[in-house]
C-alpha cells in the first residue's frame, strides 16, 4: 500500500510518496534521492543510516516514513548548508574517517550526543548523573558506540568530537 | 625502475582530497550511482546445505503488482565461462552451501522485490552437508600452492631432532576463528545493458580494482573487454572483500541483461554478505619451537590445517609468515585443508601474516616464560641476518628498531615479568608484545597517463581508494615526479575508461600505481620538457624492479598492549594498545596513521570479539549480522596510537614507500593475548578472548 507523506529534508519541503513499509532510509535514498545518509545493515545495528529527526539523532532505518508524515530530517550534507559544521571541521581537521561510508552517521550522531550532553542527559558510564556531564574520551566513546566503524577510525572519532564539543559543537 | 624521486610533496601532512564530500555524505558509492528509474534486485538463498534445487514456483511472486522478472537456473542467460563455480550464478539446479543464490527478482521497488522474493517456493533435493573442521579428519589434503602462490610446504633441517634434544621447547595450538571482513558499506552494484552498438554493459560497483572487474565480467559473459565499463569513486570499506568479484557482481550484470536499458541496483544485505561475499577461514595452527637455554631458536615449525570451498580452493597462506620471521637452523612450514560445503573463503585483510602471526607469536611469548627471559629480548635474539626462506638480505629490515622504539615509548623497561600479580582494585593488569611483518610488494602491471592542460596536470589511473587516502597520496606522488606543486595536479580513478591499473590489494596499491606515475612523469618530461604545450600527454607503465632479485622486502612492526581483565566477571579491556611500524617512506603521515591505527583496530577487534559461528546442523553462519558478529565499537578503543620509524629504502620503488594497509591488523591479536596472560596466568591459545575462556571456564 502507499501513502503520501510530506517531509522536511535539509531544509527543503518534499512530498513523496512511500510504501507503508519504506523506512525513512529508504524514502530518502530511493525516492528522493537524498543519499548522505547510508545504508550499512538496515537493521538497526550499525548506526550509518543516523539522521536528526526533529533534532534528535535517529536510526532511519528502524524509522517507518509513513509515520514521519510532517517530520524534519536534517542529514549530515543538511548540516554543511551554511559551510562546514563544527563537527565536520573537526573531522576533517583529526583525520577522522577513511572510506567515509559510516562518516555522515557519525556526524549526524555526534552533533546529536553533543546536544544531548549540553541538555545534561547521562550515559552509561557517567557517574553521577546529577551532575552536569563531563565530555571526557570514556564519555564521548560511550555515547558514539551506536556508530561502527569498520576502518578503525574510532580514536580519531573521539578527538574530533571532544574538539567540536570545545568549540560548541552542537550548534 | 626509475631512480628514486626527491621529496618535496611525498610526507606532507595533507588533509584527504575527498573529505569535504565525505563529511556531507556527498561521496557517490556504488548503490546511489544517479540513474533513473532503477530496479531493485533482490536475492533469493538457498536453505539447504548441499544438494539440487528441484523445483522453483515464482507464480506468486511475479504476479505481485511491480515485479518486472524472476530470474531462476531455468531461464536465467547461459553464461560464457563458468570455470569459476563461485561466479556460476543460475546456471544450474546444484547447490553447494547454504546460502547460495538460487533465484532473484527484479521489481519496481525495493519493497516489492523483497517481498516477491519472500514468495519464491523452492524445493529441494537434500543430499547432506559436512561443514565441520577439524584437524582430525582424514580427508584433509595438500593444495598445490598457497595464496597467492607460495610453495604448500616447506622444510629445512630436522625439526623432530631438534625438538627431542634442545632445552627448551614450546609444542602447542593455537586457533582462530572464522572471520567475515564486514566494510561498512555492503557490496553493491548498479548495473546497465545498452543493447546498441552489439552491446555495452556498465558497472557501478563497489570494487578494489575496476579493471580486474571488467577482465573478469568480461569473462564471464563472453563479452569483449571494451564493451564494458566499470566506475568506482568511492568504496565503503573493502578489507579484501571486494577485491575480487563475488557472485553478486556477475548477478546484477546478469539481471540488467535481462532487462535491456533499464539500470539495476544490487545491494547485498548484511545478512546475505556471510554467504556470498568471502570471509577467512578458521585456522588451526600447531607450533614447535625448540630453543637453547639462551633463547636462540633451533627449530621453528607450524602445521597449520584450514577450510576451503568444495566448488572452489582457496589456500590462506598461514604458514608463510614463520618462513621468514625468525632466525632457527631447522624449520618446517606445513597447510592442509578441508574441502567442505562452505561459502568460498577469500581475501581478508592481510592473508596468511594476520592468522599466521597469531600462533607463532603466541608461542615465542610462552617460550620467553619458560626460559625467563624477557619476551622483546627473545625476539630480537631470534632476529635473522638474511631472508630465512630465500638467503637474500633484507633491503631493510626494522624489526629490532620498532622493538626497541615500542619499548621506550610504552614503558616496558620496568615489566615485572610475573603473571597474574597487579591488581588495580577489581582489575588485573598485564601487558604483552607481539611483532608484526607484511611484505612488500608490487604488481607486474599497472599505466598512469599524465595530461597538461590550462597550466594543471591531470594524471588518470584506474586505481582505487578504499578509505585508503590513495587518491590523496598519488597526487603527492605524481607532483614530485613531475616537480611541480601538489596544488596543481589532480589525479582520477576509478574507473576503466582511464589507464589500466592493478587490484588494491597487498598493499600494493601506492608501491604499484605511484611507480606507475613515476614513469609517466618521466615520459612526459622527456617528450615535451618543462615547458609543455596545452593537450600534452603521455603514459607510463610500472618497470620490472630488478632489487627483487638480490633483496627480500618486506615492512616490519611490534604492537605493545595493556590488558585489563575483571577479576569477577572476566570482562577484557584494552587501556593502551602501541604500534611501532617500519614502512619505509611515510608518504602522509596522516592518512598513514588513519591506516595504521585501523589496522590495530581491526587487530584489537579479531583479538577480543569476532567469530563467525557456524550452526553444523544447517550449515550457516548463525552469527549473521552485526548485532552478533561483534566488531569493535567505539568503546573498545582507548589509548591506541601508531608510530613509525624513519626508514629509508631506495630498493623498494622510486617512492621509497612500503605498503601500510594490512601490516597493522598483524599481531595485534597476539600482543593482546599475550598480554592477557600476564595480567591473569591464564593462557589462552584460541580466539577471540573471551570471558569465558580468560577466566579458564572454557578451551
Ligand atoms: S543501516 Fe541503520 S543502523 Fe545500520
Ligand atoms: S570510515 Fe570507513 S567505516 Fe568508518
Amino acid at each position: 500500500m502507499d501513502a503520501e507523506i510530506e517531509l522536511t529534508v535539509d531544509g527543503r519541503r518534499r512530498r513523496v510518496s512511500v510504501d507503508t513499509r519504506t523506512t525513512l532510509l529508504d524514502a530518502l535514498r530511493q525516492r528522493l534521492a537524498v543519499a548522505s545518509p547510508k545504508k550499512g545493515c538496515d537493521h538497526g545495528q550499525c548506526g550509518a543510516c543516523t539522521v536528526l529527526l526533529d533534532g534528535r539523532r535517529v536510526l532511519s532505518c528502524l524509522t517507518l516514513a509513513v509515520a514521519q508524515d510532517g517530520a524534519e530530517v536534517t542529514t549530515a550534507d543538511g548540516l554543511a548548508a551554511e559551510g562546514p559544521h563544527p563537527v565536520q571541521r573537526a573531522f576533517l581537521d583529526h583525520d577522522a574517517f577513511q572510506c567515509g561510508f559510516c562518516t555522515p552517521g557519525q556526524v549526524c550522531s555526534a552533533v546529536g550526543a553533543l546536544d544531548e550532553a549540553a541538555r545534561g542527559w547521562p550515559s552509561a558510564v557517567t557517574t553521577d548523573v546529577a551532575a552536569e556531564p563531563e565530555l571526557d574520551r570514556a564519555e564521548i566513546a560511550e555515547r558514539m558506540s551506536g556508530n561502527l566503524c569498520r576502518c578503525g577510525a574510532y580514536a580519531r572519532i573521539v578527538d574530533a568530537v571532544q574538539a567540536a564539543g570545545r568549540d560548541g559543537g552542537a550548534r | 625502475m626509475a631512480p628514486p624521486v626527491q621529496p618535496r610533496e611525498m610526507g606532507r601532512d595533507l588533509a584527504r582530497r575527498d573529505g569535504p564530500d565525505k563529511v556531507r555524505g556527498l561521496a557517490t558509492y556504488a548503490d546511489e550511482t544517479p540513474v533513473v528509474a532503477p530496479l531493485y534486485c533482490a536475492i533469493v538463498q538457498a536453505t539447504i546445505g548441499r544438494g539440487a534445487v528441484t523445483g522453483i514456483d515464482a507464480d506468486v511472486a511475479a504476479a505481485l503488482d511491480g515485479v518486472v522478472a524472476v530470474l531462476t537456473p531455468d531461464g536465467a542467460e547461459r553464461l560464457a565461462d563458468t570455470e569459476d563455480a563461485e561466479l556460476a550464478v543460475l546456471q544450474s539446479a546444484d547447490v553447494a552451501f547454504r546460502g547460495q543464490v538460487v533465484a532473484a527478482v527484479l521489481a519496481e521497488t525495493f519493497e516489492v522485490a523483497r517481498e516477491a522474493a519472500d514468495l519464491v517456493a523452492v524445493t529441494y533435493r537434500d543430499d547432506g552437508h559436512d561443514v565441520r573442521l577439524s584437524p582430525d579428519r582424514d580427508d584433509l589434503y595438500t593444495p598445490e600452492s598457497v595464496n597467492p602462490g607460495y610453495p604448500t610446504d616447506t622444510h629445512e633441517g630436522d625439526v623432530a631432532a631438534a625438538m627431542a634434544t634442545a632445552p627448551v621447547t614450546v609444542e602447542r595450538t593455537y586457533t582462530t576463528a572464522m572471520y567475515h571482513n564486514n566494510p561498512m558499506e555492503p557490496h553493491a552494484t548498479t548495473a546497465r545493458w545498452d543493447t546498441s552498438g552489439g552491446g555495452h554493459l556498465t558497472l557501478w560497483d563497489s570494487t578494489q580494482g575496476v579493471h580486474p572487474t571488467r577482465k573478469t565480467v568480461a569473462t564471464v559473459f563472453g563479452l569483449d573487454p571494451h564493451q564494458v565499463r566499470v566506475v568506482c569513486p568511492y568504496v565503503g570499506g573493502g578489507f579484501g572483500s571486494k577485491g575480487t568479484p563475488h557472485v553478486n557482481v556477475v548477478l546484477a550484470a546478469l539481471a540488467a541483461r535481462a532487462v535491456p536499458g533499464r539500470p539495476v541496483r544490487l545491494a547485498l544485505t548484511r545478512q546475505q554478505m556471510f554467504a556470498l561475499a568471502g570471509y577467512r577461514t578458521p585456522t588451526v595452527q600447531r607450533m614447535q619451537l625448540a630453543a637453547e637455554r639462551d633463547g636462540r631458536l633451533t627449530a621453528i615449525a607450524i602445521d597449520v590445517v584450514e577450510q576451503t570451498s568444495r566448488i572452489k580452493e582457496f589456500a590462506e597462506q598461514t604458514g608463510v609468515p614463520t618462513r621468514t620471521m625468525y632466525a632457527a637452523p631447522n624449520r618446517r612450514t606445513t597447510h592442509r585443508l578441508a574441502a567442505l560445503d562452505v561459502p568460498v573463503p577469500s581475501w581478508m585483510r592481510a592473508p596468511g601474516e594476520c592468522p599466521g602471526m597469531f600462533g607463532p607469536e603466541v608461542a615465542l611469548d610462552e617460550l620467553a616464560e619458560r626460559l625467563g627471559m624477557d619476551p622483546v629480548e627473545l625476539r630480537i635474539r631470534n632476529e635473522p641476518e638474511v631472508d630465512t626462506e630465500t638467503g637474500k638480505p633484507f633491503s631493510s629490515r626494522n624489526l629490532v628498531a620498532c622493538l626497541r622504539e615500542g619499548a621506550r615509548r610504552f614503558g616496558w623497561a620496568d615489566r615485572d615479568p610475573r603473571p597474574g600479580i597487579r591488581r588495580h582494585g577489581d582489575w588485573l593488569v598485564g601487558t604483552g608484545v607481539a611483532s608484526s611483518v607484511y611484505p612488500t610488494m608490487a604488481m607486474a602491471s599497472s599505466t598512469a597517463r599524465v595530461r597538461f592542460a590550462g597550466g594543471r596536470y591531470t594524471v588518470t589511473i584506474g586505481a582505487a581508494d578504499l578509505g585508503t587516502g590513495s587518491s590523496t597520496v598519488l597526487p603527492q606522488i605524481a607532483a614530485d615526479a613531475l616537480g611541480v606543486a601538489v596544488g596543481d595536479v589532480d589525479v582520477l580513478i576509478g574507473d576503466t575508461a582511464h589507464p589500466e591499473a592493478s587490484v588494491a590489494g597487498g598493499s600494493s596499491g601506492t608501491a604499484t600505481w605511484g611507480s606507475a606515475i613515476v614513469e609517466a612523469a618521466g615520459a612526459f618530461r622527456d617528450k615535451f620538457g618543462a615547458q609543455p604545450p596545452d593537450d600534452a600527454e603521455a603514459e607510463g607503465s610500472i618497470q620490472p624492479n630488478e632489487a627483487t632479485e638480490r633483496y627480500a622486502m618486506s615492512a616490519f612492526g611490534a604492537q605493545f598492549a595493556e590488558v585489563a581483565v575483571h577479576a569477577d566477571t572476566g570482562e577484557v579491556r584494552v587501556p593502551r594498545l602501541y604500534g611501532v611500524f617500519a614502512a619505509g617512506r611515510i608518504l602522509n603521515p596522516r592518512t598513514a596513521r588513519s591506516q595504521l591505527v585501523g589496522g590495530m583496530t581491526m587487530g584489537l577487534s579479531m583479538a577480543l570479539h569476532e567469530q563467525s559461528l557456524v550452526d553444523p546442523r544447517f550449515g550457516h553462519v548463525v552469527n549473521h549480522d552485526l548485532a552478533e558478529y561483534h566488531i569493535a565499537s567505539c568503546a573498545d578503543v582507548a589509548d591506541l596510537q601508531a608510530h613509525w620509524i624513519d626508514e629509508r629504502d631506495p630498493h623498494v620503488n622510486p617512492m621509497g614507500a612500503k605498503g601500510i594497509g594490512e601490516i597493522g591488523i598483524v599481531g595485534t591479536a597476539a600482543a593482546v593475548v599475550n598480554a592477557a596472560w600476564h595480567a591473569t596466568g591464564v593462557r589462552v591459545r584460541d580466539l577471540p578472548l573471551t570471558l569465558d575462556r580468560v577466566l579458564g571456564l572454557t578451551g
